[in-house]
């Protein structure tokens, strides 16, 4: 039904623009922490201003002309763009353009500069999720979901049209047939489920250069993973000389010391999967990040631990960044002493560039 | 599209309210072109909105752009557009087809408003009212174009006009400043275009002495606006070269009378005068020009296709800028009347609360910013008020007992006479700076606020009246614009071009400067420098086809 628009065509040219845009600024994503903390459920919010057409034009003055009550020296607002670093303050009003991708465009113009091969899900049940989603207005329903701005206009409007209205005691009470309530839908949806369980050494030699990379690495596989499935679960374990599972919050945060011991991530991870992602239903992706300064006591058992959890997942991913201290053996020995060189994945993060190609690495084998 | 389709999409229920509104504003005293209203579904009257109300534009991605973000702000509810309306004779504007009943009223009140005053503010006078057709001429224009030389092309010639889109002269269609003999370039006013009546009320186009019409390049405001020229070179045809030619007129005399009547001093003067005159006649352009974007239709090295949109472009910035100068009083003159049509004459009882709710949603605002609705009707309700009770002239304005103050009343009864005054003669600039009086500021409780470098919290730094009107004033100026003027096509001489920034305390904001000139350097093709102050330091900014820089100037 839908008749092709004259906007249509318009519409066409600037997504192609913003496409284009996006992707001769993909490499600069993939290496800089823009992107993040723009994710929502299903759409990206890129920050172009290269998109906004330039003009002659004022810079900020810092000043403006409000209204409303208060006293010279009370606050009125606080510049939700002057936090953290950068240039301090724009002015109110004033907005760079932001585009809003789907998160699968986004990994699609990903994968066409990784030139990363699409995942085939191994033959995993399908499981059906239900999702209610409020819809609209009904005039029946349970008190806890009375509408009450609805309910009280309805009201108020019976009772000026009744003539019970009294301006003087403008006290409005609604009955039965005034009230509205919110009301819902339920569907149903098919998912083929992921989990991506994300480990991270916090021993000491880890400082926030190596989280940071971690953390635009993650971002990114999520980014894939999460195009590619339709239900992506993620999970995150920390660990040095002990390993305890955490919120996505701490993982990033976290600041350790102590020694590592990597066996104890894998150990946790192994748990994980037994008891909660049978490798029935979940497509799992174990990552794993540290410097590779292993207790050299610990090698032998977390060989021995990988070697349980790889066959129970799609790949694993080990990723050696290079910490304080340089970096580690781990990486070595997983080169050197395991068999399954398929499914094991790894690469040297040395710095922002080096994301890149830990994600051609890790997400190239399209399993 | 929707101008087509829509054409008959006006239902019977619709029709009866509008003959009623349309009944009761001409009552009012409004004065409006006939008014068709077409009703469209919100993805339609976001595409309508995205080309500023009109249904055929060129094709362009920034249209695409903005219909992204008003489908998305209306689908997340940010906003909803009720409304549209364009400045045409007839008068189109489009309703949202999901609006209830009131929203409907209101929207047709307040479109009727909007309508008198498209129709009887001065500003306006010289805008084209046949402008739906001609920017669908653009379109099939522009589309050839785009048919002939690529999409790609096109566009991205079309990004480099925008650019530059608001570097034109505010005041140009109702001053003469050239003289009527010379043959303008593609003008936006005086083509062969719908009924224009262009250049009727110009003042500037008084005989000018000849001695720089015979320069062959016509006469410039700056150079016979000055009083006392009356003397000078009349009659008088010196090649330009011609040193001894440069003679000032003498009064006849007898010779003992000869020093008394023409002074040797003042002969002296005016030869210099005349010889400084000759001296400019030779610059290019000869005195400063503010619509840069005429300049360049006139002299840049454009391909005849190129020329054609820079045009095309200059003429629709020149129809949209008198909406851009008349904003608050434009909005506020319609809030005015559709809240005085619906509570004196429409609205039913059980209408009151869906009325009071849509009328405090368009009126309310944040408290960092002026809403142009709200400031604009409080404004108009004020001049009203002021002038039924005589609260002007001498004598009130000096009364200081306050008392006195607030029980003035003269009863005049001059307040709707006054406020279809003000709606004929003003723009934002001067309406703001004549009626916003300091009880008015109080009153509303206005405030300027600021913030600290690097403490991102904004606080209310002053209620003094002086400054709140400044800024707002400040705000308004050039349409919030920097005035950008060329100062020489000739640029030391080898065809660059020198443009001068007007600082009036504000900075450019650099970066895009720095993009802007690269896109005038495309139409140029030769190095562009436009001069301007940078914290503090007088600078010049220039571009030369590979990189920026910048100069410090002594």
């Amino acid at each position: 039904m839908y008749m092709t628009r004259r906007i249509d065509g318009d519409r066409a040219r600037f997504k192609k623009i913003v496409r284009g845009a996006v992707r001769s600024g993909i490499r600069k994503y993939l290496s800089r922490g823009e992107l993040i903390g723009r994710r929502g459920k299903d759409l990206v919010s890129i920050p172009l201003p290269e998109l906004e057409i330039p003009r002659f034009r004022f810079g900020k003055v810092g000043q403006g002309v409000g209204q409303g009550e208060g006293n010279p020296g009370d606050p009125v607002a606080i510049d939700p763009d002057a936090e953290g670093t950068g240039e301090a303050g724009s002015e109110p009003g004033e907005h760079i353009l932001e585009v809003e991708m789907t998160i699968e465009e986004l990994a699609e113009i990903m994968a066409e500069e990784l030139e990363l091969p699409h995942i085939e899900p191994r033959g995993k049940k399908n499981i059906s999720a239900e999702k209610d989603k409020y819809v609209g207005i009904a005039k029946t329903g349970p008190e806890s979901l009375r509408h009450f701005k609805r309910t009280f206009r309805q009201a108020m409007r019976r009772q000026i049209m009744s003539g019970t209205y009294d301006p003087a005691d403008p006290t409005v009470w609604p009955i039965r047939e005034d009230k509205r309530y919110r009301s819902w839908r339920t569907t149903f949806e098919p998912e083929s489920n992921a989990v991506i369980i994300y480990m991270m050494d916090v021993s000491g030699s880890m400082g926030d250069v190596q989280k940071e990379l971690v953390r635009l690495t993650s971002f990114w596989i999520d980014t894939w993973l999460i195009s590619q499935y339709e239900g992506v679960e993620r999970r995150f374990i920390i660990h040095d000389a002990e390993a305890r599972e955490v919120d996505s919050e701490t993982f990033f945060h976290t600041r350790e010391s102590g020694g590592t011991r990597i066996s104890s991530a894998y150990e946790v991870c192994l748990r994980l999967i037994r008891e909660e992602f049978s490798p029935e239903d979940y497509n799992i992706y174990p990552f794993h990040f540290s410097d590779g300064d292993n207790f050299h006591d610990d090698d032998e058992k977390a060989l021995e631990l990988l070697g349980e959890l790889v066959p129970a997942a799609n790949i694993f991913c080990y990723g050696q960044v290079e910490g304080g201290y340089g970096s580690g053996h781990f990486n070595q020995i997983i080169k050197t002493k395991v068999e399954d060189k398929e499914k094991i994945l790894t690469a040297d993060i040395k710095d922002k560039d080096g994301i890149y190609d830990a994600l051609k690495a890790f997400l190239g084998t399209g399993r | 599209m929707a101008m087509t389709s829509a054409a008959f999409k006006f239902p019977t229920e619709l029709k009866e309210i509008k003959y009623e509104i349309e009944d009761h504003a001409r009552a009012f005293g409004l004065d409006f072109f006939r008014v068709i209203f077409e009703v469209l579904d919100y993805r339609e009257l976001n595409e309508v909105a995205a080309y500023s109300g009109f249904a055929h534009r060129y094709p362009h991605w920034r249209f695409g752009m903005d219909y992204d973000r008003l489908s998305k702000s209306h689908s997340y509810g940010l906003s909803k557009i009720y409304e549209m309306v364009i400045n045409n004779d007839p008068c189109y504007a489009y309703l949202l087809k999901c609006n209830n009943l009131v929203d409907q009223k209101l929207v047709m009140a307040h479109v009727y408003a909007h309508c008198d005053f498209f129709k009887n503010n001065l500003y306006f006078e010289h805008t084209n009212r046949k402008m739906v057709d001609e920017m669908a001429n653009h379109a099939t224009r522009i589309q050839r174009y785009v048919d002939r030389y690529g999409t790609d092309k096109v566009e991205a010639f079309i990004d480099c006009c925008l650019s530059l889109e608001n570097l034109v002269d505010f005041h140009w269609p109702s001053i003469r400043r050239r003289d009527k003999d010379r043959p303008e370039a593609t003008g936006p006013f005086n083509g062969a275009q719908g009924p224009m009546r262009g250049g009727e009320s110009c003042e500037c186009q008084k005989p000018c002495d000849e001695s720089s019409a015979c320069s062959g390049s016509g006469c410039q405001s700056g150079s016979c606006g000055g009083r006392g020229d009356k003397l000078e070179g009349v009659g008088y045809f010196p090649d330009d070269d011609d040193e001894e030619q440069i003679q000032p007129r003498r009064l006849r005399s007898k010779g003992y009378m000869e020093n008394y009547i023409n002074p040797p001093e003042f002969l002296e003067a005016r030869t210099e005068e005349i010889r400084a005159k000759r001296e400019k006649g030779k610059r290019f352009p000869e005195s400063p020009e503010l619509d840069v974007l005429l300049f360049l239709v006139e002299h840049a090295p454009l391909r005849n296709w190129q020329r054609d949109i820079l045009s095309i472009i200059r003429e629709e910035a020149y129809y949209f800028v008198p909406q851009g100068q008349t904003k608050i009083m434009n909005e506020g003159w319609a809030s005015y009347w559709h809240s005085r049509i619906m509570t004196e004459k429409v609205l039913k009882d059980g209408e009151v609360i869906d009325y009071a709710d849509h009328h405090s949603g368009t009126m309310g605002g944040s408290r960092l910013h002026l809403n142009p609705y709200k400031l604009g009707l409080e404004l108009f309700r004020d001049i009203e008020e002021r002038w039924n009770k005589g609260r002007f002239g001498k004598e009130y304005e000096e009364c200081e007992d306050l008392a006195i103050r607030e029980g003035w009343d003269l009863d005049l009864g001059l307040g709707q006479e006054k406020i279809f005054e003000v709606r004929r003669l003003y723009n934002d600039v001067t309406f703001v700076d004549t009626f916003l009086t300091d009880d008015f500021c109080r009153r509303q409780k206005l405030f300027v606020y600021a913030k600290e470098e690097k403490d991102p919290t904004w606080v209310i730094k002053t209620r003094e009246f002086d400054k709140i009107k400044a800024l707002i004033l400040s705000g308004l100026t050039n349409l919030g614009s920097p005035q950008i003027r060329v100062l020489d096509g000739n640029f030391e001489n080898r065809g660059e071009l020198l443009m001068e920034h007007e600082h009036e305390g504000r900075d450019l904001k650099w970066n895009f400067a720095e993009e802007t000139l690269t896109n005038l350097h495309l139409l140029w093709k030769r190095p562009v420098h436009v001069e301007t102050i940078k914290e503090g330091k007088k600078v010049r900014l220039s571009y030369d086809g590979k990189e920026s820089n910048i100069k410090e100037l002594g």
